[in-house]
């Protein structure tokens, strides 16, 4: 009953040659054969938002697509961000403004943050902090991350123009 | 969870997805397109197709556009699209103002207009806004296309009057008409979460009064509907605030509202009025953000 058949993700530019079942999950797909493990996989129904990841360019639930939809389809995920030691801005906000705690919605609330931004140049911070409620975070109360967005919204608007 | 197995087809056009729909429908065999509502269905296992047939590939269910008057809303057309829609006006006014309340922002970027139709959940916004505008359903099967009145394909909580060979190809949206008010109004518990109440209301006005007066609510009883007698009650008033209250008095009496642990039926009879009165409220209060 299981059919695994190949496919060719590209997460974060690299391709990934895979042999992959109908069944599996994308983010499930990128944790355990592309070995990519900052994206976390939460509730698996698309309620949570930890694995929130970029297909295309837009924030999607990682849990609600399955590996095969997403070939040829550019992905990226947390571990784009940084770029060696130097840290993204916005993960730089999350640190200045303890904008996390035990640290597993971070993957998620930071791709939802930065794609939601590239994907809608536009958006106000007001909206930006809008759809913070996308996701879900049970220790900080969301007002450290909300500063956190705050902090970073301007620079990484100028980095989307 | 993780879904029970199932085969995934990528058709790349509608003839080989109704194909394939011919040849597994009647065994289970389901159409994928934005999966925000199957995903999850497969991940607790309420959903257990054989197969699924995964219709993002196929170019032509991705259009958007105005035919006679009509926005035709491909099966493909994501809830995102709607963010910020300017043409047709006051259409587009309307869908954008609505596409706010569904889901949170990443579940609209992969989530259908076509598909909340298809699956037909007692609070979908989508099916809310198709019942008050009088859409079309289009079915598409191998032996040939139906035209479906939205009203009459909704029978029900996530019960449709889709035949398993059917796929919903496409959804016809009569365009308001130019200088057409509406206003929006959903009520629930958490941001994005689902409607417990909700209402729409739209009209023109002429000399002064109401005319074609559209009020549906969704959320309160198994499937969206419009209440014609409270349009009755609108037609050839003024647009005042008293002439709203009155209206939407009369909904508590008129609807059957669902009833469960969490939501009594007289705690959705109760909202149904109070959706419906600030749903007329927001038409003449643009400028305010509801």
């Amino acid at each position: 009953m299981t059919q695994t058949k190949d496919l060719t993700l590209t997460v974060n530019g690299d391709r990934y040659s895979l042999s992959v079942e109908h069944r599996k999950t994308l983010v499930d797909t990128i944790r355990d054969d592309c070995g990519l493990t900052g994206t976390h996989v939460g509730c698996e129904h698309g309620v949570c938002g930890a694995c929130t990841i970029l297909v295309d360019g837009a924030p999607v639930r990682g849990c609600l697509m399955f590996a095969h939809q997403a070939a040829g389809k550019d992905i990226r995920t947390v571990e784009s961000l940084a770029d060696g030691e130097t840290l993204h801005p916005l993960q730089q906000a999350f640190i200045d403004n303890h904008a996390l705690q035990c640290g597993f919605c971070t993957p998620g609330f930071l791709m939802l943050i930065v794609g939601a931004l590239e994907n809608d140049p536009d958006m106000s911070e007001d909206e930006l902090i809008e759809h913070l409620s996308s996701n879900l975070c049970r220790c900080t109360g969301y007002q450290n991350i909300v500063k956190a967005t705050r902090q970073a919204y301007r620079g990484m608007r100028q980095a989307a123009e | 969870m993780k879904a029970a197995p199932f085969t995934l087809h990528t058709p790349g056009t509608t003839e080989d997805a109704v194909r394939l729909l011919a040849e597994t429908g009647e065994e289970g065999g389901l159409v994928l397109a934005g999966g925000q509502s199957l995903g999850p269905m497969l991940a607790l296992r309420v959903a257990y197709p054989t197969d699924l047939i995964d219709i993002n590939g196929i170019e032509e269910l991705g259009r958007l556009e105005v035919v006679d008057n009509a926005l035709v809303i491909g099966a493909t057309v994501r809830h995102a699209r709607f963010h910020g829609l300017t043409e047709p006006a006051p259409t587009a006014a309307l869908l954008a103002r609505v596409v706010r309340d569904i889901a949170h922002y990443p579940i609209r970027q992969r989530g259908t207009f076509c598909g909340s139709i298809a699956h037909a959940d007692p609070s979908s916004e989508w099916c809310l806004v198709a019942v008050t505008l009088g859409a079309e359903v289009r079915l598409l099967s191998a032996t040939g296309e139906r035209v479906v009145p939205v009203d009459a394909f909704i029978e029900g909580g996530m019960m449709t009057t889709r035949a398993p060979e059917e796929l919903l190809r496409a959804v016809h949206l009569p365009c308001l008409p130019e200088g057409a008010q509406f206003g929006f109004y959903e009520f629930n518990r958490r941001a994005g979460d689902f409607a417990l109440g909700m209402a729409l209301a739209c009209y023109t006005v002429a000399d002064g009064v109401i005319a074609d007066a559209r009020v549906g609510i969704g959320g309160i009883e198994d499937k969206p509907r419009r209440l014609s007698e409270v349009e009755e009650a609108l037609n050839g008033k003024a647009p005042t605030a008293e002439t709203f209250a009155a209206a939407a008095a009369l909904v508590t009496d008129l609807v059957e509202p669902m009833d469960d642990a969490a939501t009594p039926a007289t705690y959705r009879r109760s909202i149904s009025a109070v959706v419906v009165r600030r749903a007329l409220e927001a038409s003449i209060a643009k400028s305010t953000e509801t």
